[in-house]
């Protein structure tokens, strides 16, 4: 596997939960300027 | 042995982008505790269920948990940082893993058997330690593999912190909803399955996190665009031992500069649900004030990546001066923005301020970088967070006496914070003295040993 894979798979490893943490609070802080 | 600083040490042609999501993995793990509050409510009916019945926990009692924690964070990260530096990031990721999630591990035992002592011993010191190890063992590593560029490194995990409670808070909720039978909250099943996930997460980075070898340095045929002017501004200092940097002048004003720019943050940071439903009563309710709170939580994460990201080009110095002039400006003018009734202009104002405030902790290990070198940053870093205990105690301690002080002085709710504001203000033109005051460590306290001595 070539190493720009690993740094991509690393990122991702990371990413994936982070952007889901950030999700939950956009979609909750929309409201404030409803 | 695997866990050994040799053993850790990256073989030729490994890329350095391979570190930070190491170093990410165990801060947006140990970020978790900022949102331990999700637990207060159903851990103070785990008798009752439906109700608190007379043998549950009250709130009070229950907050005792995360304030040990956060204790246990500064002490551990004071007298395990100079060990740190020895062990190598890799075992001390390690130890900060067993230490979380053993803490997760205990305090379910703590649930299920409803002794709160245990919950915290658990979470309150075995958690507390592994917060202080797991936030400060990156950062030594990080330095090493960005020397072009300190600030963006270390804001990136630092950045993690921030978001932690971002995917500690949700995770909870849902394994709560979860677990919860007729009969049981689900508390003690939920602090299992967290300690696992997360055991597993941190070991991501314990696989992951490399040391550079002696002498490596970032690929000179191939110089970044303002490498070299960013170079020139932000070059390290010769190293400095820890106990060294302890009786310096500098650290002391840096711990000065710390402890006021967390104090003005944290503070209102504590308060900004109830702060923004009495400045603007009848405008904003339960759930829009929610809102508020999870912005300022993301603008607090951005600022991390964004002002230590922009220290590496403007300089420390310079960054911590932008902190307290436009943050002592911003507090000024937010009584007039709640006498205009702008909720707007409020909510910009304060995501601008707990930018600053995210940003003060991410930059502040390359700025003890710049000062007293690589050597032992991570074991000063450590020292350094004392400051962040004291803030913690001190900053809500502040507003909450200062709001009620005034409340029970016949002063509407809706202009109870001005006070507060305008000494929030008053705090941050002190840290910019401090700022001030920082000059070059002298010559007399460089480090004239062996590395690692």
């Amino acid at each position: 596997m070539g190493e720009r894979v690993k740094v991509a798979l690393a990122w991702l490893v990371v990413l994936i939960p982070a952007v889901w943490g950030v999700g939950q609070v956009v979609s909750k802080s929309a409201v404030l300027f409803k | 042995m695997f866990l050994d600083r040799e053993h850790s040490i990256a073989p030729a042609g490994y890329s350095r982008w391979r570190v930070p999501p190491a170093a990410l993995a165990i801060h947006l793990a140990i970020g978790q505790a900022y949102a331990f509050s999700v637990f207060n409510l159903p851990l103070s009916t785990l008798v009752g269920i439906d109700k608190p019945a007379p043998a549950d926990w009250k709130l009070s009692t229950i907050g005792w948990i995360f304030s040990t924690a956060i204790v246990f964070l500064g002490l551990s990260a004071f007298a395990f940082g100079r060990w740190l530096e020895d062990a190598g990031p890799r075992k001390a990721m390690f130890a900060a893993a067993v230490c979380f999630a053993g803490g997760f591990f205990v305090s379910a035992l703590g649930a299920q058997l409803h002794q709160i002592w245990i919950i915290y011993l658990g979470y309150g010191v075995l958690g507390g330690i592994g917060l202080g190890l797991g936030y400060i063992s990156p950062v030594s590593t990080l330095i090493k593999w960005f020397p072009d560029r300190p600030g963006m490194a270390t804001g990136l995990a630092i950045m993690g912190f921030g978001g932690g409670a971002m995917i500690g808070s949700p995770l909870a909720v849902a394994l709560m909803a979860h677990f919860k039978t007729a009969s049981s909250m689900g508390v003690a099943e939920t602090f299992l399955a967290m300690g696992a996930l997360y055991f597993v997460f941190m070991m991501f980075g314990v696989f992951t996190v490399r040391l550079p070898a002696p002498g490596w340095a970032p690929d000179a045929r191939k110089p970044e665009a303002g490498s070299a002017a960013r170079a020139r501004r932000t070059s390290p200092a010769p190293d400095v031992h820890v106990d060294e940097a302890f009786r310096t002048k500098q650290f002391w004003l840096l711990w000065a500069v710390l402890c006021l720019n967390v104090t003005a943050g944290i503070g209102v940071l504590g308060q900004a649900s109830p702060m923004i439903q009495e400045m603007f009563s009848g405008k904003i309710g339960a759930p829009a004030a929610a809102g508020f709170v999870g912005l300022l939580s993301l603008a607090n994460m951005a600022g991390r990546f964004g002002w230590s990201t922009c220290s590496d080009l403007i300089g420390r110095r310079a960054t911590y001066m932008i902190f307290f002039v436009l943050g002592a400006i911003l507090y000024a003018l937010i009584p007039t923005t709640g006498r205009l009734g702008s909720v707007t202009w409020f909510v910009v104002f304060y995501a601008v301020i707990l930018s600053m405030y995210g940003g003060g902790f991410a930059t502040i290990p390359a700025y003890l970088r710049d000062l007293f070198g690589v050597m032992h940053v991570g074991a000063i870093h450590g020292r350094l967070l004392t400051a962040w205990s004291v803030a913690g105690v001190a900053g809500p301690v502040l507003v909450n006496y200062i709001r009620e002080y005034q409340i029970a002085h016949g002063v509407a709710k809706a202009n109870a914070y001005s006070v507060t504001m305008y000494i929030m203000a008053g705090l941050l033109i002190a840290g910019f003295v401090a700022n001030y005051l920082v000059t070059p460590v002298d010559a007399s306290h460089q480090w004239k040993g062996a590395a690692h001595g």
